[in-house]
């Protein structure tokens, strides 16, 4: 059978076999039920984060789901010193440079390595994908030193330096630009465009969801990231969220329903990202899993 | 210029080629393979970051083997992936398998499972931390206590808080590993069904002749991942234990965790970098292992 005799094949069975909108049968309907269930189950610990923010202090050992009384009191009383405020935007302006910068040179590396015949080729490709077998763990203590002697501690570019570039992030851009055929960029070059003219007009739109992909995926690990951030900064100004948050968590100790409203403070925005940007982001996370 | 345009297609491309890399080159020579080196170097070393850099040979690993506490933390981390990677890897196995076989609100299903794993591990490891209180303040207490259970200790406990602990890490991976898992089993081709269903094949023969064997490269994927992640679990662990770091008694004391210590409050950078060289360490030879098992067969 040729190839396109068992795509049609697939496909038609496919199509015969994709289940209808509602569920059928009876194994269906409890099938639905206990996954819809269990994925409640997955998001308690977010629900209740929310609703214990909205609480008065004297009802967050009561364990009803809605408040009573619901009220932003706590919000007030956690954003009025204003240091989220400045956490957020540590952490919004580390995460979008960051991204930046990965967009920019792991595409151009990735790109380069998959495009260009040059000597030392084999062996650039060779160290940078070697490069993911180092865990951050280990080049925290030799960064902290670099850090301190260049006066990089306690600064934006302290935080940001060591994510500039990525090893993952050139290597699932250097897939993807796999699927980019030579001859438009034989056929660019031959219309008089310089390298860079190429890489940026014709190769680059032809992989957008690659790079959206890989925008979520450091974007995402840039706001959440915790060991290098809490080990570079060490004035209240310079904290990330997580930084911040940590310390606020100790700070008001036991006060949990103005620990939940920070932490509340702190997700709130991804999730709404997500909700909004949904199925893209799963894509993107799928294409980014596996290919890279 | 004019040299530049004497040179042929080939040699431009050269040319082209190391201006592009000659930035991320020297980023990868200096942020990354420079500070590899420099790692190991201190971990033959004795410093505490004021004084002078002093030889010191095989010292720190000496005393890395002599310690108890290093043997208990990795104990411990061994334990965070010997439980953390197969049950996230059943779990979201089995959650992304009947997923995979609905159609009714499956986008919606779906997008309640990912969510967690667009949470910070801080956020999530503080909401976690409160679920666990004693009576009357923890979530999970109360409701125990709502149908008369008597109060199960979560982070005080020396045996409990572990598994506590690895709880949230595990939670806020599965909707990774289920819609990774999800793509895998859509990538098996539909003939491969077919055939089966024709010879009259049971629900359970298809999932262990052709499922999993057919989804074996998502799960080397998955394991290696995840075990790579539970090997250095850290912001769940230090965020809810920060009144006793690791504690209580070293119960849930990562190597990690041990590292950050070590370094940044003993500064002692030499015997911490011992420890990363260690982590470095156990994690290839356990990826290594994983491929090799398997992958072969």
């Amino acid at each position: 059978m040729s190839s396109t005799d068992t795509i049609r094949a697939s496909s038609a069975t496919l199509l015969a076999a994709k289940p209808s909108k509602k569920p059928k049968n009876m194994g269906q309907i409890i099938r639905w039920l206990i996954l819809f269930a269990g994925g409640i189950l997955m998001i308690m610990p977010i629900v209740y984060m929310i609703s214990t923010s909205l609480k008065w202090p004297h009802e967050v050992y009561n364990i009803n789901l809605i408040p009573e009384e619901p009220t932003l009191d706590n919000y007030s009383y956690v954003l009025e010193d204003g240091r989220f405020y400045g956490w957020f935007a540590n952490s919004l302006l580390i995460a979008t440079l960051t991204t930046i910068s990965n967009l920019l040179f792991d595409s151009l590396v990735g790109y380069t390595l998959c495009k260009f015949k040059f000597p030392g080729r084999t062996l650039v490709f060779i160290a940078i994908l070697s490069t993911l077998m180092i865990p951050t763990e280990m080049l925290v203590i030799p960064w902290y030193l670099m850090s301190q002697q260049f006066g990089w501690l306690d600064s934006y570019w302290g935080i940001i330096f060591p994510g500039l570039m990525t090893g993952f992030g050139t290597f699932l851009m250097k897939q993807f630009f796999e699927s980019v055929p030579d001859d438009f960029i034989e056929a660019a070059r031959i219309d008089g465009l310089n390298e860079l003219q190429i890489w940026w007009t014709v190769a680059m739109p032809l992989v957008k969801p690659a790079l959206a992909a890989l925008a979520i995926f450091v974007f995402l690990g840039n706001w959440t990231a915790f060991l290098w951030p809490l080990i570079v900064t060490n004035s209240v100004e310079m904290y990330t969220i997580p930084v911040g948050l940590s310390g606020f968590g100790d700070e008001v100790d036991v006060a949990w329903e103005l620990i939940m409203t920070g932490a509340a403070i702190s997700t709130i925005p991804t999730l709404i990202v997500f909700l909004i940007f949904q199925r893209f982001i799963i894509r993107g996370v799928v294409m980014a899993g596996l290919k890279g | 210029m004019s040299f530049y345009r004497n040179l042929s297609i080939k040699q431009k491309q050269i040319v082209w080629a190391w201006m592009f890399l000659a930035i991320p080159v020297l980023f990868y020579g200096v942020i990354r393979f420079y500070p590899t080196g420099n790692a190991i170097l201190i971990s033959f070393q004795n410093w505490n970051l004021l004084g002078a850099r002093t030889w010191a040979g095989l010292e720190n690993y000496e005393k890395l083997i002599a310690d108890p506490v290093f043997w208990k933390v990795f104990k411990n981390t061994f334990i965070y992936l010997l439980l953390g990677t197969p049950v996230s890897l059943v779990i979201s196995f089995i959650i992304a398998y009947h997923l995979d076989k609905l159609r009714f609100m499956h986008g919606f299903l779906r997008m309640l499972y990912f969510l967690p794993f667009m949470t910070s591990a801080v956020a999530m490891a503080w909401v976690w931390r409160w679920f666990y209180q004693d009576v009357p303040i923890g979530l999970f207490n109360n409701f125990l206590a709502g149908f008369g259970i008597p109060q199960f200790e979560f982070l005080n406990s020396t045996t409990n808080a572990l598994p506590s602990v690895l709880a949230p890490a595990v939670w806020a991976g599965l909707g990774f590993q289920i819609i990774i898992f999800m793509a895998g089993i859509r990538a098996i081709p539909t003939t491969y069904y077919e055939a089966a269903r024709i010879d009259g094949v049971g629900w359970w023969t298809i999932l262990t002749q052709i499922t999993i064997p057919l989804l074996r490269p998502t799960i080397v994927f998955i394991v290696v991942f995840s075990s790579i992640g539970f090997l250095r679990i850290f912001d769940h662990v230090f965020n809810m234990t920060t009144n006793n770091p690791g504690g209580p008694l070293n119960a849930t004391k990562p190597l990690v965790l041990m590292i950050y210590d070590t370094a940044f409050n003993s500064f002692d950078m030499g015997y911490a970098s011992a420890q990363t060289v260690v982590l470095f360490m156990i994690l290839l030879i356990v990826s290594l292992i994983q491929l090799r098992l398997l992958r072969s067969k």
